[in-house]
């Protein structure tokens, strides 16, 4: 009887109250203050930096920056989209030499430095001077700006036909199957059920590459772009004000966020359907 | 012919010496930010998935932020910054003076908070894949936490984290490249050099990109064994599938 008792008042005595400050929440709180402190003082900065001067004289320079890297992404991605599209089916392809065409490609601009593939083009190609001028093409290769854009379409083109690809094994079989057996040529089916199946599950990635690709832009500043970048080493090295390099890490942060949360958003549209 | 192998030679004349030293730096570089990147993006994991709430915030911003900036960019925030940061720290000291950062290690420290906020990433779904099932398993044999984590779930959650931290390590690879731009005598350097010197910009350039390219295929060779020595207890020494 009175063990019975006992055990009931074990189960029945309420729980212990939570620690209110445990280790976790003592160690959470500093962290997060830590960071607060660092926004705090960055804004601080910024503001006790503010010089009307430098922001008139700067300030549209960093504009114009601003744009140079948004069209040099969005071309190169466009650009590099279109190209991808071949490079992902011979990737796919029965052909043994189309397969290790494809595979050769990508495996070379995934492989190596985007540092590197801007300086063989730009640089490295102007060892071929009097070729390309017999050919008429040194206007292109001369510009360092056509040389960024062909150096990011091709690395941005290699990264997405290997999204493309996964994406286009990732449906399945049976599909291809079904519309075959609905009479359909292998085109309308890659064109009409295949592609805009796979597009869904390419879509995020499609979204990383771009910021990556947006991230990548800023090397373009080492080969006399004047980008956001580029804008921001032409500052410093005017004024030698740190405040120009945290100016250029807001704004591309700023911009990161928002595609991310432009594409969370664009990704909630096109797939409500798949939701139950 | 002649030509071309004499530029490359190790002798005298040749670039061969500096940019084997080129290399050197690179690889030393980047191995020496692995296990610092990989430590605080595991402590960062754990951060993302705490369940005190104050804890997921300070390291959801860690990631947020050092993800959001281009690593370029964070090279020169961290050289500049780190530089400027502590001659003020020494002047609120009394003491004037001018602080030089060793480019190397503002390398590693830039290159070490990209990585990690990308580790952490791959951690945190590395541990959402490992069931809860598995965690009480530990405790019910009497393990204490320390050691569920140490015997239980790391082994398992480095056989998951496997491929995604063998790609994030090719990206380092690759990163390690933008160490140039700070004064470091990497790869890129070395050849950046001698493309000036030599007016063969196109034959080292394609040597720096060939050599970046046999960085990534040795990495693949030991990325495999690792593999299979984590696979070891799934499948007692067959093949792994």
């Amino acid at each position: 009887m009175t063990t019975v008792t006992s055990s009931d008042e074990a189960v029945l005595r309420p729980p212990a109250l939570p620690h209110r400050w445990t280790r976790a929440r003592v160690a959470g709180y500093f962290l997060v203050g830590l960071w607060l402190a660092f926004f705090i003082g960055l804004a601080i900065y910024l503001y006790g930096a503010w010089n009307i001067g430098l922001i008139e004289t700067y300030g549209p320079k960093y504009w114009s920056g601003l744009k140079t890297t948004l069209t040099l992404v969005a071309i190169s991605f466009l650009l590099g989209m279109i190209i991808s599209i071949p490079v992902a089916i011979a990737g796919l392809s029965k052909n043994r030499f189309a397969r290790r065409l494809s595979g050769g490609y990508v495996y070379f601009f995934r492989g190596t430095p985007l540092l590197a593939q801007v300086f063989l083009i730009y640089y490295g190609l102007g060892s071929f001077r009097p070729q390309l001028q017999d050919l008429g093409l040194w206007g292109f290769f001369r510009d360092a700006w056509s040389c960024a854009i062909l150096a990011f379409t091709l690395n941005t083109a290699a990264y997405q036909a290997v999204i493309l690809r996964g994406a286009i094994k990732s449906v399945s079989t049976g599909q291809w199957e079904a519309a075959s057996a609905l009479g359909l040529s292998k085109r309308v089916t890659f064109w009409k059920i295949i592609l805009p199946q796979a597009l869904i599950v390419a879509l995020r990635p499609y979204g990383n590459e771009l910021i990556l690709l947006l991230k990548g832009s800023a090397i373009v500043a080492i080969i006399t772009i004047y980008d956001l970048m580029g804008e921001t080493r032409r500052a410093y090295a005017q004024t030698f004000d740190f405040q120009t390099y945290l100016w250029a890490a807001v704004i591309y942060f700023v911009i990161v966020e928002l595609i991310r949360n432009l594409w969370d958003w664009i990704e909630r549209r096109l797939t409500r359907h798949l939701i139950r | 012919m002649e030509y071309y192998a004499r530029l490359l030679s190790f002798g005298e004349g040749g670039w061969g010496t500096s940019i084997a030293h080129g290399v050197l730096i690179t690889i030393s570089l980047a191995l020496a930010t692995l296990p610092f990147g990989l430590l605080i993006g595991f402590l960062v994991a754990l951060g993302q998935q705490s369940k005190e709430r104050s804890v997921r915030l300070a390291a959801g911003i860690y990631t947020t932020v050092f993800r959001g900036l281009p690593e370029l960019l964070t090279m020169f925030l961290i050289y500049f910054g780190a530089q400027i940061g502590l001659e003020k720290l020494v002047a609120i000291l009394g003491i004037d003076a001018r602080i030089e950062i060793n480019s190397f290690a503002a390398g590693m420290l830039a290159l070490g908070v990209v990585f990690s906020s990308y580790a952490s990433e791959v951690f945190l779904s590395a541990f959402r894949a490992i069931p809860a099932g598995q965690y009480e398993a530990g405790y019910a044999i009497g393990l204490s936490n320390r050691l569920t984590m140490r015997k239980i779930i790391l082994p398992q959650l480095t056989r998951i984290a496997l491929p995604g931290l063998a790609n994030l390590w090719m990206v380092l690879l690759k990163d390690t490249s933008f160490i140039s731009v700070i004064g470091l005598a990497d790869i890129m350097r070395q050849t950046g050099i001698a493309a000036r010197v030599t007016k063969e910009a196109f034959l080292f350039y394609g040597i720096a990109c060939l050599l970046y390219l046999a960085l990534a295929i040795i990495s693949s060779f030991f990325i495999i064994r690792i593999e299979n020595w984590a696979y070891q207890s799934q499948n007692m020494g067959k093949g792994r599938a």
